[in-house]
């Protein structure tokens, strides 16, 4: 199955293959410099120029589908696409969505007309031309996918390179500019990559579908890369996987477009990385968010039992009563206090009290010292406070830094006399 | 009283009466001034009073609509190589895949150039940096699980990294820990026993005094500039913060707006 | 040209769709939305598909519910990716209206017997047509009428009905929320109100091009009028316009080539950006074009006023009179610019020519006293609360002079010396 026999087959997934890297990689910057959806106006800007330039062509005398004409059609109406997003942008108080929404559906009606009027032209058949717009990657021919080759090593080529200028243009624009890059310069770079890759996804996946290409292996790789090159590799490989299964899929189920399943290849990555991925994939959050969770659940109750017995001098404690401190039901106190056995921090005595170990003790008083600290500082310098109240008591002298924990014990000690701790199962016999 | 110094060539930062406006709304007016070379500078005044608008302009990120900075007597075009500049922090997407070191090696992409690589030499550069400003042990963090002040620490690492003559930072104590506080001013004092000029966009009055050797009263125009000694006095706090100065402001807004009396 | 019935019907059925876009199209370009229009009617397709698939004929109520589901959950998984997978609103838009397009486009051509859509119905619509398809009552209406007809009406209703509610929340989202309206609410019922638009617009105008009815005429709106009740009559005014200039420009423009026609749907969304250009120039208060001539006139009335402000100073100093040919080089401005403001002065009543030299009238001195009165006052204002430099202060007193209003002057205070030295003027009366 993965060694296609018919020619026709290897020649259309080579072609997606090459326009999946391609888009992975410009895709990538794209993504961070938060222009998707350009993108898409940017696609739908070229159907005026491919209605045009066949018409031109057929006008002088010529067969109207060269590749060649079309596509540069397509280019030079893309430019204009985005120029007037800018244009509409800079002087008008419409923001960038309006301006994106007027251009893309304007130039995409004007390119429906003149497409009509294209297909009463003599050699116009333009339902080949209509394939631009759902795509009809079947249709393609072996030098259709060798220029597609040779566009996609053309622009990973020039991403690879100018890699580290791209990566400072997305990450921080005004340092670029203070460091005299040349910002405008480098994203009409940029976005005239996006202009190529979209015009060779015409041909393969059409129109509507070209930004896909653009935006879901680079949002996918995402949730993978922990930098901005293995985030140019991953998302090259997406593309060009999601290219070559579409494809071959395409090819061997009857009756289904190619452009399309494409399409639906690359969104079950990226439905595979938003769960599982390990930056910030649903999984990996909700699992650091569970143990958070536990481990300030644990801190609030040996807090409450070392505080119970500040208060009653009683060191076996029932579960009611710290029920009543907390606000938590009956069974979330039982099953805590069961974690807290397993871990050596407290021991369940034979009449159902419970009571903390040595290192239990250790421990709680810990905590308490540290809460109390928090509570102290966030009393005497609470305008810089919010930001930085961490339930996880814990982070205190993470976050303030130890001269700052110290100045906070000095308060604490004027505050309350609490005396140097020393724990409490020590002297187990009353 | 201000100190009045002359235009010198070799003052870091030369001011000639500028003026800077947004869609025509004049945001600055006529800045006239010297920078002291060596000394550790605040700019203080009331919000939207151009402190940030001041620095992009002598970074021409914003344009001018008058007049004209020149640092050690040449245009900032050609004395890019002297300047290092730590913007907001919440000029920066923090959750892009890059991680500490990564930022702070940005800070050397203006010396090593167009398309080529970043080296071991410029890592080294980069590290030390870091290491100077407590974040070593970070360095192969990602930026997203840096809190705030580690992230401040980190983008002042990269001005460190670009070994510059003159500092500007905006806002660089702006929610910020006690710890990074401290470390941040303990690196910008070593700086200045260097010899680098370090200017500040500064929101904290009350440390004013503690932490700068010069400042600048800002809003709109200058409303006086010099030591800290000299300058910052209550009479001119209160000219500065003062809220009469509002009519300045209505006027810049007409004028925007074409609103002439006729 | 040959106009019928069908034609009229056309530009009726047009009209009513696209007024029907122009409601929910509003709220969307004030709450920077539209984007959200464009990803909601791509995904209508599939919407429409499993609505066929499901319940195997064209039953329009099915493929309403469809649509609208598909809406909701299109809206829905927007938001999930971009809270939940920190993904840019951009990009997560992008994301889901192209898989679900895609899973649209993979169905129908899977279920092509089942789903009976016809591609070139999808992008371009089916308007033309559209008197064909006529209601079973009887009245020689079109179907596509009534459907759009209904639409437009129950947008208008539920506009009214939360006319305060939509106002609210689409330019200030916490104030609303602090007055109990719940902004999650009338999100979620705009991308209702955009969906089931969507659907009733799909079979006259096909799916991109809805977002053309959206978008468009509102957009143009906003640059019309800054009052919200003028904003949407404006916008359901332009949205007919677009539906009448359109369908005519699709069967006359193509003629002068020597074409029969082209669709009406594209050129519906061309009307619409035809007239979106034109605001964009010559809107009164924001078009492009009239804001340069407001630039050009407030530079040649500056102008004006410093002649004035020259010319009365130059009494004050005794410096004898002004010649016509010592302007430009004081103003640095071309000599015409100069002999224009000069002559305009005149045509006003403010000066008065001997032989090539030039004077105050009275009325003239009156304004230009004003004028220098204004400008000592700042002089004074600044030099107290921003000791500068005395020769930077007349030059930002030059410029404020102008804009200086008589509530701004009294505030200014009533010094009687500039810091310059000279006197300031009291304001002298207007002459009977």
């Amino acid at each position: 199955m993965l060694l296609l026999e018919d020619y026709n087959t290897r020649v259309v997934v080579l072609g997606v293959m090459a326009l999946g890297a391609a888009a992975g990689v410009v895709g990538t910057f794209l993504l961070l410099r938060k222009r998707a959806l350009t993108a898409d106006a940017l696609s739908h800007a070229t159907l005026p120029g491919i209605a045009i330039a066949f018409m031109v062509v057929v006008a002088f005398g010529g067969s109207g589908k060269s590749m060649l004409g079309l596509l540069l059609g397509a280019f030079v109406f893309g430019c204009i696409g985005v120029l007037s997003i800018l244009a509409i942008r800079h002087t008008t108080r419409l923001k960038d969505d309006a301006a994106i929404g007027i251009v893309l559906s304007v130039f995409f009606g004007l390119g429906l007309c003149l497409l009509k009027i294209a297909s009463e032209m003599p050699s116009g058949s333009a339902a080949g031309l209509q394939g631009f717009i759902f795509g009809k990657a079947a249709s393609m021919v072996a030098s259709d996918a060798m220029m597609m080759l040779g566009v996609a090593v053309g622009i990973i080529l020039v991403t690879g390179t100018l890699r580290k200028e791209f990566t400072l243009l997305c990450f921080d624009e005004k340092f670029s500019i203070t460091q005299g890059w040349p910002v405008l310069t480098l994203d009409v770079v940029l976005m005239g990559m996006v202009t190529v890759v979209t015009v060779i996804a015409l041909q393969s996946v059409g129109l509507v579908l070209a930004v896909a290409m653009l935006i879901i292996p680079a949002a996918s790789a995402r949730y993978w890369a922990r930098n901005i090159t293995s985030m140019l590799i991953v998302s090259a490989l997406i593309g060009c996987l999601s290219g070559w299964l579409g494809a071959t899929m395409s090819a061997l189920i009857p009756r289904m477009p190619t452009g399309p399943i494409i399409v639906l290849v690359c969104g079950f990555w990226f439905v595979c990385s938003f769960i599982f991925g390990r930056n910030n994939g649903i999984i990996v959050s909700q699992i650091v968010r569970v143990q958070l969770n536990r481990r300030v659940a644990m801190q609030h109750l040996l807090r409450a039992m070392w505080e119970t017995f500040e208060r009653e001098k009683e060191r076996s404690i029932p579960v009611e009563t710290i029920v009543s401190m907390r606000s938590w039901n009956h069974s979330f106190v039982v099953r805590q206090l069961k974690r807290a056995k397993r871990r050596g921090h407290v021991t369940k005595r034979e009449d159902n009290l419970w009571i903390l170990t040595e290192e239990g003790s250790v421990e709680a008083n810990r905590i308490v010292r540290n809460h109390r600290l928090w509570e102290v500082y966030l009393i005497n310098y609470a305008d810089i406070a919010p930001s930085h109240v961490d339930r996880d008591a814990d982070m205190i002298e993470h976050v303030l830094g130890i001269d700052m924990v110290q100045k906070l014990e000095k308060l604490l000690q004027s505050a309350r006399n609490l005396q140097s701790p020393h724990p409490i199962g020590v002297d187990v016999k009353t | 009283m201000n100190v009045e110094v002359g235009h010198s060539a070799s003052s870091p930062v030369s001011i000639h009466d500028l003026t800077v406006a947004y869609h025509r709304k004049p945001v600055l007016w006529d800045v006239d001034l010297d920078i002291p070379e060596g000394k550790l500078i605040a700019i203080v005044g009331p919000n939207g009073a151009g402190k940030s608008t001041l620095i992009k302009a002598i970074l021409d990120i914003v344009p001018r609509a008058s007049g004209n900075i020149l640092l050690y007597g040449k245009p900032f075009k050609k004395q890019r190589k002297l300047v290092a500049y730590v913007p907001q922090r919440e000029s920066v997407d923090w959750d892009f895949p890059i991680d500490a070191l990564g930022v702070v090696l940005m800070g050397r992409y203006g010396k090593i150039g167009w398309c080529k690589p970043v080296l071991r030499k410029d890592r080294k550069i980069a590290m030390d940096a870091l290491e100077r400003v407590g974040m070593v042990e970070y360095a192969h963090r990602q930026i997203n699980q840096l809190s705030g002040g580690q992230q401040q620490r980190v983008f002042l690492a990269r001005a460190l990294a670009q070994d510059s003559m003159i500092y500007f930072m905006d806002e660089p104590f702006a929610s910020v820990d006690a710890a990074t506080e401290r470390a941040i001013v303990q690196v910008l004092g070593d700086l200045r026993t260097s010899g680098k000029t370090i200017v500040v966009v500064h929101h904290d009055l009350q440390t004013v005094p503690e932490y700068f050797d010069n400042v600048i009263l800002l809003n709109m125009r200058v409303v006086a500039h010099g030591s800290v000694e000299e300058v910052f006095t209550d009479e001119n706090l209160k000219k500065t913060y003062g809220g009469r100065l509002t009519l300045l402001s209505e006027a810049a807004d007409r004028l925007a707006r074409g609103k002439v009396t006729s | 040209m040959n106009w019928t019935e069908i034609d009229t019907w056309i530009v009726i059925i047009g009209s009513l769709c696209a007024a029907g876009c122009a409601v929910p199209g509003t709220i969307l370009v004030l709450r920077r939305m539209s984007l959200m229009g464009d990803a909601i009617s791509h995904t209508v397709l599939p919407g429409i598909a499993i609505a066929f698939l499901v319940t195997g004929s064209r039953d329009p109520t099915a493929m309403l519910i469809g649509a609208v589901v598909i809406g909701l959950i299109t809206a829905f998984l927007v938001q999930a990716i971009q809270t939940l997978g920190k993904v840019e609103i951009g990009a997560s838009m992008g994301i889901v209206f192209t898989v679900l397009f895609a899973f649209g486009l993979v169905l129908m051509r899977q279920a092509i017997d089942h789903v009976d859509i016809d591609p070139d119905c999808v992008l371009n619509g089916a308007i033309e047509f559209a008197w064909f398809d006529q209601a079973p009552d009887g009245w020689g209406i079109p179907r596509g009428a009534y459907v759009n007809g209904v639409m437009l009406i129950a947008n208008l209703f539920f506009m009214l009905l939360f006319y305060k509610e939509f106002k609210i929340t689409a330019f200030d989202p916490t104030l609303a929320k602090s007055q109990g309206i719940q902004p999650s609410f009338m999100h979620y019922m705009l991308m209702t109100m955009t969906a089931a638009t969507a659907v009733a617009a799909f079979e006259t105008v096909g799916s991109i091009l809805v977002v053309a009815m959206f978008i468009v005429p509102p957009a143009t709106a906003y640059l019309l009028t800054d009052r919200y009740g003028v904003l949407i009559i404006l916008a359901l005014v332009l949205a007919v316009a677009s539906a009448g200039l359109g369908h005519l420009s699709a069967i006359t423009v193509p003629t002068w080539f020597g074409y029969s026609g082209t669709t009406t749907a594209g050129a519906m969304a061309v009307a619409a950006g035809v007239l979106f250009f034109i605001a964009w120039m010559i809107s009164p208060n924001q078009g492009l074009i009239s804001r340069i001539l407001r630039n050009v006139e407030t530079r040649a009335h500056v102008l004006r006023e410093d002649v004035l402000g020259l010319l009365w100073r130059i009494e004050e100093r005794n410096q004898g009179m002004l010649q016509s040919n010592d302007l430009p080089q004081l103003f640095g401005v071309t000599s015409i610019k100069v002999r224009h403001a000069l002559r305009r002065l005149l045509k006003q009543g403010a000066v008065q020519v001997t032989e090539s030299s030039w004077t105050l009238t009275s009325e003239g001195r009156r304004r230009a006293t004003t004028l220098v009165r204004s400008h000592r006052l700042w002089e004074v204002y600044l030099e107290q609360h921003y000791p500068q430099d005395t020769h930077q202060l007349h030059h930002a007193a030059s410029r404020l002079e102008h804009v200086t209003t008589e509530a701004m002057k009294s505030e200014l205070g009533d010094a009687e010396v500039d810091p310059h030295g000279s006197p300031v003027p009291g304001d002298e009366p207007i002459e009977e």
